[in-house]
């Protein structure tokens, strides 16, 4: 029956008096029912522009924690080299898998390193690695729903059914199998990454673009005579702006667990760039003796994937696309 | 049963299979891009001239691609996935040994799972926006994006080494006891049924909100019927469909949990499996893996879409 079962949710045609109001520059949230209750409530009668920071962005309380999450995991990417205390492959102590002290705040690893400047470090790969991939199948995927909705009929249909095809090969399997076939160097993690997420991402481009170039003003830009990429880039790309970024940043979570997990395996991410991921497998072996360093970095990749996630479904508008982080999740 | 649900079913598990025949295209096409082939790659350091090409015959790499697909294709259907590079014996012995306990893992999982995460996401549902619900949210969108990694060795820190009720690497031989059974699956299950419920919950909520929405729970809500009989006798068999397709995509995640847990755990199951395969290079078991977890996922969204069209009322007439 529905032939792009993995995401019912998407195929779904959208609210289309929404899809327009987006466009048009009333913030949004404004007048918007706080769903969480506890959140800021955006004063009713002020002008928008003078309104505070924390009104317009609407965030609900869940969004306010993840904000601040995400906002840790990324200052701590950006200024790694600044904030580390010592150099990522310094031996600052003799004592391994040493517990928390003054000097080393999360303890030493299996070297003797210092544990808080692997993390900061790891983090900055990890952050790097998995932003350039979900940028990366966003933008191909955002492209190739854009062109399935307006080239013919056939194009659609063979590039989803391939699509479909890829998705339902879970995507630690594929990236397993890319890594058997080709090894995993930096730009190849990228890239299988991204071609992992890409199908998702399309999938939602083109449901958007289907519903967006149902509308009048894609039909009067038609009837105009306008080309069809004029039409797709600009009448139709800039509705679909907002739905595409709040997708990127979820699949950017999807890309985090798959690296790092890929690293936890040994295949992903090699020595001597370590991410969270591999900074988990290096120190398993401390786990027998209950050293506390090896939660350090899975501590550190769920603040910045929950974070987001949190974030994300803070965001006003929060009904619109409620269960998708569920629906093509982790497999 | 009448013709149009049989034309559905028929029509549905066609496109199952013509997916998998791309899905086996797109791993025969992968695994055999690369340049410097399999032979090379299993003689590795001792590899001469001579003894590649020896290997390369045995294995048939002088055929053309398509033609070797088509063998390999024919041999899948006789259940022959070939021979594996690194230690020369059948693959399907070598899966044979580990496929019952990934799916005695996935059982059990599931066993324990959706009965939680069904009660739990219509909880929920039913105390929309209360304290319960949003509890259940913010828990289950953050254990959605919890690596699997971080469950598991807090449970190992918490269960094994802080309390000593188990032991850090659950799998030691054979299983006889319920308490040795207990002990083998407390872990891996806990870690791999964290996610899973936590996706499944979120799901189900989703489903049943958007029925509680519905005109028809409205009417019957209006006539006096209790929140109960609403949720259950109304609601619940419109919300059947859509629920089973929620337990299948989050027991599909199962697909790729089990390879973390799997390894973490020292579990000899399918998945790990892979991953050796994988580092060894090994193709015809990395090839086959892959193929048996495709197949797994395609066989639960099929299930679910039969669950779906079975028990769409309109199509029963």
């Amino acid at each position: 029956m529905n032939t792009n079962r993995p995401f019912p949710q998407e195929a779904r045609p959208m609210n289309n008096s929404d899809l327009v109001q987006r466009s048009s520059a009333l913030p949004p949230g404004a007048d918007r029912p706080q769903p969480w209750g506890g959140g800021p409530t955006p004063p009713p009668v002020r002008p928008a522009r003078r309104r505070s920071l924390a009104a317009r962005m609407g965030l609900s309380t869940g969004g306010w924690i993840g904000f601040a999450m995400v906002c840790l995991a990324l200052l701590v990417a950006v200024f790694a080299p600044w904030i580390a205390p010592h150099s990522v492959g310094a031996i600052v102590t003799p004592d391994v898998f040493a517990g928390f002290s003054a000097k080393l705040p999360l303890g030493s690893d299996y070297l003797g390193r210092d544990m808080l400047s692997r993390i900061i470090y790891g983090t900055r790969l990890t952050v790097l690695l998995a932003l350039a991939a979900a940028l990366l199948a966003a933008i191909t995927g955002t492209t190739l729903g854009l062109l399935a909705a307006v080239a013919g009929r056939a194009i659609d249909e063979t590039m989803s059914r391939l699509l479909d095809a890829v998705t339902s090969i879970p995507s630690k399997m594929f990236a397993l199998m890319i890594v058997a076939a080709f090894g995993s160097s930096l730009t190849l993690l990228i890239l299988t990454a991204a071609i992992s997420y890409m199908p998702g991402s399309y999938r939602i481009a083109r449901s958007l673009a289907v519903n967006i170039s149902a509308l009048e003003y894609v039909q009067v830009a038609r009837a105009r005579g306008e080309s069809a990429i004029y039409i797709a880039c600009v009448e139709m790309l800039p509705n679909m702006l907002h739905p595409m970024l709040t997708d990127t940043g979820l699949r950017f979570t999807f890309v985090v667990l798959l690296l790092s997990g890929l690293s936890f395996l040994g295949l992903g991410v090699q020595p001597p760039y370590a991410d969270l991921g591999s900074l988990v497998r290096e120190n398993i072996a401390g786990l027998g003796d209950g050293a506390p360093v090896v939660i350090m970095p899975a501590l550190a990749i769920a603040i910045l994937t929950v974070g987001v996630n949190l974030l994300i479904d803070g965001l006003p508008h929060r009904g619109r696309r409620k269960v998708a982080p569920t629906t093509d999740g982790g497999h | 049963m009448n013709q149009n649900i049989v034309e559905l079913i028929g029509r549905r598990v066609a496109v199952t299979a013509l997916t998998l025949l791309i899905v086996s295209i797109i791993i025969f096409t992968i695994t055999n891009l690369l340049p410097g082939d399999a032979a090379q790659a299993a003689l590795g350091q001792s590899a001469t001239p001579e003894t590649v090409a020896a290997l390369r015959l045995q294995f048939g790499l002088d055929q053309p691609a398509y033609l070797r697909y088509l063998h390999w294709l024919a041999g899948l259907a006789h259940g022959d996935f070939g021979v594996s590079l690194s230690n020369n014996m059948p693959v399907s012995e070598l899966i044979d040994g580990r496929l019952p306990k990934s799916l005695t893992l996935a059982a059990i999982t599931t066993a324990v799972s959706v009965p939680i995460a069904v009660s739990v996401g219509i909880l929920a549902a039913v105390n929309r926006e209360s304290l319960i619900d949003r509890m259940v949210s913010l828990g289950t969108l953050s254990l959605v994006a919890t690596p699997e990694f971080l469950i598991a060795t807090i449970a190992v820190l918490v269960f094994a080494v802080k309390l000593h009720w188990l032991s850090a690497l659950s799998y030691s031989g054979e299983i006889e006891t319920f308490d040795q059974f207990l002990r083998a699956y407390a872990m891996p299950v806990l870690t791999l049924c964290a996610v899973v419920i936590a996706q499944m919950a979120r799901m189900t909520r989703a489903a049943v909100i958007e029925q509680l929405g519905s005109s028809y729970v409205e009417m019957a809500v209006l006539k006096g019927a209790s929140p109960a009989r609403v949720v259950l006798l109304h609601a619940l068999p419109n919300a059947i469909g859509p629920i089973a397709n929620a337990i299948a995509l989050s027991l599909s995640y199962l697909l790729g949990g089990v390879i973390v847990v799997e390894t973490i755990f020292n579990y000899p199951g399918l998945a790990s499996l892979m991953v050796d395969a994988v580092s060894n290079r090994d193709f015809p078991l990395v090839q086959a893996c892959t193929l048996l977890f495709c197949l797994g996922y395609l066989v639960l969204v099929l299930l679910a879409d039969l669950c779906a069209i079975i028990s769409n009322p309109r199509l029963r007439t």
